[in-house]
């Protein structure tokens, strides 16, 4: 029968043939118990890592609406199951304490952020494309038609969507706007 | 090539990539291959992670890749080591050329044709004998402006204009290539003397090991394993691959970089073949799909122009000749009407010529480093930043934070408090004095945005692949997807139009935006937005490709590239059949454009007379039994031409390609050794210099690519070339941990506790030159800026003898910048903006720097140290006025 002193795991690494701490020597009845926040998810998403263009498969873990882990998806292809350091810490990407949840608005020569209604921001933004629109449209350029503003700019990042991308391309155009642009170009 | 192709090689050449630091899962298929038995080549100015598993590491000065590679097709066409059938049958180098051109040999490094005062060519000499040229998806070059319609130009007549600047070119050229007028002259012995084989030989015949050492420093020893196993492992039985990212086409040179590539695996008859081709790893999710769908100002989906108003006044100037000629590219105008039917529905007729002229028009070069030259100005008012940095990202990132200071208003959507959103509480420019937060008169919307797992959508990732990925929960509080943003951005903008009787107002109100919303926000539906981009034939169901487009209207489509993706009414992207349960190809895994193929061109994985060139390469091959094309890939050919069908004189389009000509978006079917139309700066790729180097170009008395693009400001000085103020190359690159301008990883603890702080690499001789200690300060310098970071002293990072000096390298990844749980400064702010004239892509992998010991000169200090530098060195003053304004300087 165990002591107290033949229970503890320093002791155990050493009368139980786990000299490196790496197996029975570690387990408790804590430890046995313990389960992996992937067992107990409601359900699993498949998913697509949003870094590199390798395009890893991922399984998104959803517990109580929460994301509670994102792992390597082994049916794709491509990564058979593997992510890199960024993919792994994806989740972070979610659930991460410093990302902002809501809209953020600086005045003209303001020293400080202010809140601002998700609808207000929505139009007053409307309210300045349109405005800018107005201001700075050019029918013509040197006596050619050109029928666009130089007054509206865009600069995407390459985490879009293609549906998103295609969205942009499509209302910017249908507003003039040409100076579209992309880290694709980057 | 696709990834997991990789695998099928039996060498491997990685150059211009860290794929094991950038790509790490990717690279997984390097090792298989390796593990079969393949050799795998890293060259690479540092010896890195890739390095470490490669059979091989040279070293290479930074920005000398053309050389190297010039080097190498100069070996196997001096030892006759081409794949001579696939040479012949497949490429342009029996093409004979006109009698006028001129090869950089004859000319000091420039081609026939260069015009000095506007910098740019004309193409007129580097014509086939014979027959006249235009860019294949529509008129991207007019012969004269204001000229009539006419896309083609006629040989001996017109001179470059503006527009052979502009970045279409190239681009279009991604997904096409450019007309030739005719059928050129052919010499099948290659014998000719301006035959195109004739013509490389010579343009390469100086590129010899010994130049190779001189301008690379890269022993000949070395250049010769790399070419021995190069050649040893090409032909008939066996297949070579090369792998680059953006160290190859970060550079004033970087389409020709990519060329010279594609001139080698041609020779060797790489293309087109399981093992073989060009991996491009590109560095976002879906950079790839940006481009096929761009947002990009140059052009519409699929990579169709955006017209320009010159010459495109309406649809048949705009289609112009490439409608009804030879290549895929012949079915123009069935690509276009059917965008714009997409776009602008029941609006669009043929009486209205389907709206084409909704389209706004270009007038020149409106890429980003430029626009941010006139925000700068303060012509441009509002700027969107949707989900990128430019504040740490751009090169030349103080001009970027000079362009925002300087906007009316600014939309930023982000998932974190980025840089870009926060220049005028904590930009570098207020510390320094050359910004006032109170002055600064931006107008800063802040809309927090939804991640990959809170919205449906699909990436294409570097093959080509889309992959759609499932919303798993709702976003928080105000966030939303971009899609969200701009569908109801769009629909608020057309409800307050909505009255309108202004006729620049109907592009807008005539849009068809009526997309299906769901879920507590009213996100629309992405399946929607997929399923319109796939497009609808007339009876409104979802078209099996871009093969059933028509171009009376009938048809709809938002990108003709991407037809199919929604085939069957099927989610095409989404499909996630295990790949253990497929062949190696794995074709029901996601789909790839065009058409699910994997590999593009695989109809040259089979010989003219349509048999696997060997059993060991068998890919996609003619079974006459059956009257069609099989393989485990999609063939990239109409499935039942025969191999030995030849088009009628008079046939357009596909039907114009022979049945031996794998390339079909070319519209002579063959791959180009010689590219006698569609590049800004020669048709054979030739070793220049990159703009900021320490040494004279060895090759030819011409120093750096005479068509390169510059912007002149007070806010963008050049480090001049071998200036003594700034002796060391500077090159940036990527970790692991970290991705990009950071925004996705210095916010993520995990990867901040990896990778803490920002450092630079130096080898042991520089550290001793400059008096640098390892875990010490040092301070790098350009034109531009001064930043610091922490030392690395190492000897992955050595000298090279070249030009009979020592030339020292330092690295410096960018991740840095001022936000995040891990700061630094910006590596970018070093950087200058000097662009590639075909794609207008910056040269941020090579510059030169001055390094010293010691931490930078804070506050107005700053300013005053670096304006000494750059008096020192000659590049002109780079003092601000109030607001940062300084003028664009005219090119002189």
């Amino acid at each position: 029968m165990k002591t107290w002193l033949g229970a503890w795991p320093v002791v155990r690494q050493f009368t139980d043939g786990d000299p490196f701490g790496r197996g029975e020597a570690v387990r408790s009845r804590q430890t046995d118990a313990l389960v992996p926040r992937t067992a107990s998810a409601d359900r699993v998403v498949r998913s697509i890592c949003p870094y590199c263009a390798v395009g890893c498969g991922q399984q998104v873990f959803v517990e109580d609406e929460q994301v509670v882990q994102i792992e390597g998806d082994p049916d794709s292809p491509i990564s058979r199951g593997r992510l890199c350091p960024k993919g792994a810490a994806s989740k972070q990407l979610v659930t991460s304490p410093s990302r902002v949840t809501t809209v953020r608005y600086r005045r003209p020569h303001g020293t400080e952020w202010e809140d601002l209604d998700l609808d207000t921001a929505m139009d007053m933004v409307a309210d300045r494309v349109l405005e800018t629109r107005r201001k700075t449209w050019q029918d013509e350029v040197d006596g050619k038609r050109v029928n666009r503003t130089m007054g509206i700019a865009s600069l995407g990042g390459a985490t879009l969507d293609n549906e998103e991308n295609y969205l942009m391309k499509k209302l910017y155009t249908a507003m003039g706007a040409v100076q579209v642009e992309n880290q694709a170009r980057i | 090539m696709f990834q997991q192709d990789l695998a099928n090689a039996d060498c491997i050449v990685i150059e211009g990539s860290n794929m094991a630091e950038a790509h790490p899962v990717g690279f997984q298929w390097v090792m298989e291959a390796k593990a079969r038995g393949a050799t795998v080549v890293h060259v690479d100015p540092r010896f890195t992670r890739t390095s470490a598993l490669a059979d091989l590491h040279v070293p290479i000065r930074a920005g000398t890749d053309i050389a190297f590679l010039g080097g190498l097709i100069n070996f196997v066409l001096t030892h006759e080591l081409d794949f001579r059938e696939y040479v012949v049958a497949y490429t342009n180098a029996a093409a004979i050329l006109r009698e006028d051109f001129r090869d950089t040999e004859d000319l000091d490094g420039l081609f026939s044709g260069y015009d000095p005062e506007d910098r740019a060519y004309d193409e007129t000499s580097w014509q086939y004998e014979g027959t006249s040229v235009t860019a294949a998806a529509g008129q991207r070059q007019s012969p004269q402006p204001g000229a009539s319609g006419s896309a083609t130009r006629p040989v001996g007549q017109g001179a470059g204009d503006e527009e052979s600047h502009e970045a279409s070119q190239s681009e279009q050229a991604g997904s096409g290539g450019i007309t030739v007028g005719g059928k050129p002259k052919r010499d099948e012995t290659l014998q000719h003397p301006r035959c195109v084989y004739q013509v490389l030989k010579r343009h390469y015949a100086r590129y010899t090991p010994e130049m190779v050492q001189e301008v690379c420093g890269i022993e000949p020893a070395v250049f010769l394993q790399v070419a021995e196993a190069l050649t040893a492992n090409s032909g008939r039985e066996r297949t070579s691959s090369f792998v680059y990212s953006v160290g190859w086409t970060h550079h004033t040179v970087g389409v020709q970089y990519i060329r010279t590539a594609a001139v080698l695996q041609a020779l060797l008859g790489n293309m087109g073949r399981p093992g073989g081709g060009i991996l491009a790893l590109r560095g976002h999710a879906s950079i790839q799909g940006s481009t096929d769908i761009p947002t990009l100002y140059n052009i519409l989906p699929g990579y169709i122009p955006m017209p320009h108003a010159s010459k495109d006044r309406d649809l048949d100037d705009f289609v112009g000749e490439a409608s009804g000629s030879v290549g895929y590219w012949g079915n123009m105008r069935a690509y276009t009407v059917s965008l714009l039917k997409a776009w602008w529905g029941a609006a669009a007729s043929a009486e209205n010529d389907f709206c084409f002229g909704h389209l706004p028009r270009l007038t020149g070069d409106h890429s980003s480093y430029q626009t941010i030259a006139q925000q700068i100005q303060g012509n441009v008012p509002g700027y969107f930043l949707v989900g990128e940095n430019p504040a740490v990202g751009h090169a030349n990132a103080k001009m970027a934070r000079l362009g925002l200071a300087n906007l009316e208003w600014l939309v930023v959507r982000d998932l974190q408090m980025i840089e870009s959103a926060t220049f005028w509480q904590n930009g570098q420019e207020l510390e320094t004095g050359e910004l006032r937060t109170e002055d600064i008169g931006t107008e800063v919307f802040f809309f927090p945005a939804a991640t990959h797992v809170e919205k449906d959508g699909s990436f294409t990732n570097t093959q080509r692949l889309l992959q759609w990925h499932h919303q798993a929960v709702e976003p928080p509080g105000d966030a939303r997807s971009d899609l969200w943003f701009y569908y109801h951005l769009g629909r608020i903008i057309r409800q307050k139009l909505a009255d309108s009787t202004d006729p620049r107002d109907r592009p807008l109100l005539d849009l068809t935006w009526d997309y299906p919303v769901h879920g507590p926000f009213d996100e629309p539906s992405a399946d929607a937005v997929l399923r319109e981009i796939s497009g609808t034939g007339p009876d409104g169901a979802a078209v099996s490709g871009y093969t059933a487009l028509e171009d009376d209207g009938s048809t709809s489509c938002g990108c003709w590239i991407y037809s199919g993706c929604y085939a069957d009414e099927v989610n095409q992207p989404a499909r996630r059949k295990p790949g253990r349960e497929q062949d190696w190809v794995a074709p029901e895994w996601g789909w790839a454009w065009p058409m699910n193929r994997r590999t593009l061109y695989n109809r040259a994985s089979a010989d003219p007379d349509g048999r696997p060139w060997s059993e060991r390469k068998k890919y996609v091959h003619w079974d006459e039994d059956a009257g069609k094309w099989v393989g485990p890939d999609v063939p990239d050919f109409q499935a039942e031409k025969r191999p030995d069908y030849v088009p009628p004189e008079d046939a357009r389009a596909e039907d114009g390609i022979g049945g031996a000509d794998p390339f079909i978006m070319q519209n002579d079917g063959k791959a180009w050794l010689f590219v006698p139309s569609g590049l800004a700066d020669g048709p054979m790729p030739t070793h220049y210099e990159p703009a900021e180097s320490p040494v004279p170009n060895a090759l030819y008395p011409q120093q750096a690519n005479p068509s390169r693009i510059e912007v002149r400001g007070a806010w963008n000085r050049a480090n001049p070339a071998q200036s003594e103020a700034f002796p060391y190359v500077v090159t940036t690159y990527r970790l692991t941990e970290h991705h990009t301008a950071g925004g996705m990883s210095r916010t993520l603890p995990y990867l901040s506790e990896l990778q803490p702080e920002a450092f630079c690499e130096v080898s042991p001789q520089l550290a001793a030159e400059r008096g640098l200690e390892h875990l010490g300060w040092a301070t790098l310098v350009s034109a531009r800026s001064a930043i610091e970071v922490k030392v690395l002293v190492t000897e992955r990072v050595r000298p090279l003898r070249v030009a009979g000096r020592e030339v020292h390298q330092v690295g410096l990844p960018y991740h840095w910048g001022p936000n995040g749980l891990v700061s630094g400064d910006p590596a970018n702010d070093l950087l200058g903006a000097v662009l590639d004239p075909n794609v207008h892509i910056q040269e941020s992998k090579v510059a030169t720097c001055d390094i010293r010991p010691g931490r930078r000169p804070r506050g107005p200090a700053l300013v005053e140290f670096v304006e000494s530098y750059r008096q020192r060195a000659g590049s002109g003053s780079g003092l601000l006025p109030e607001g940062g304004r300084a003028p664009i300087e005219v090119q002189t």
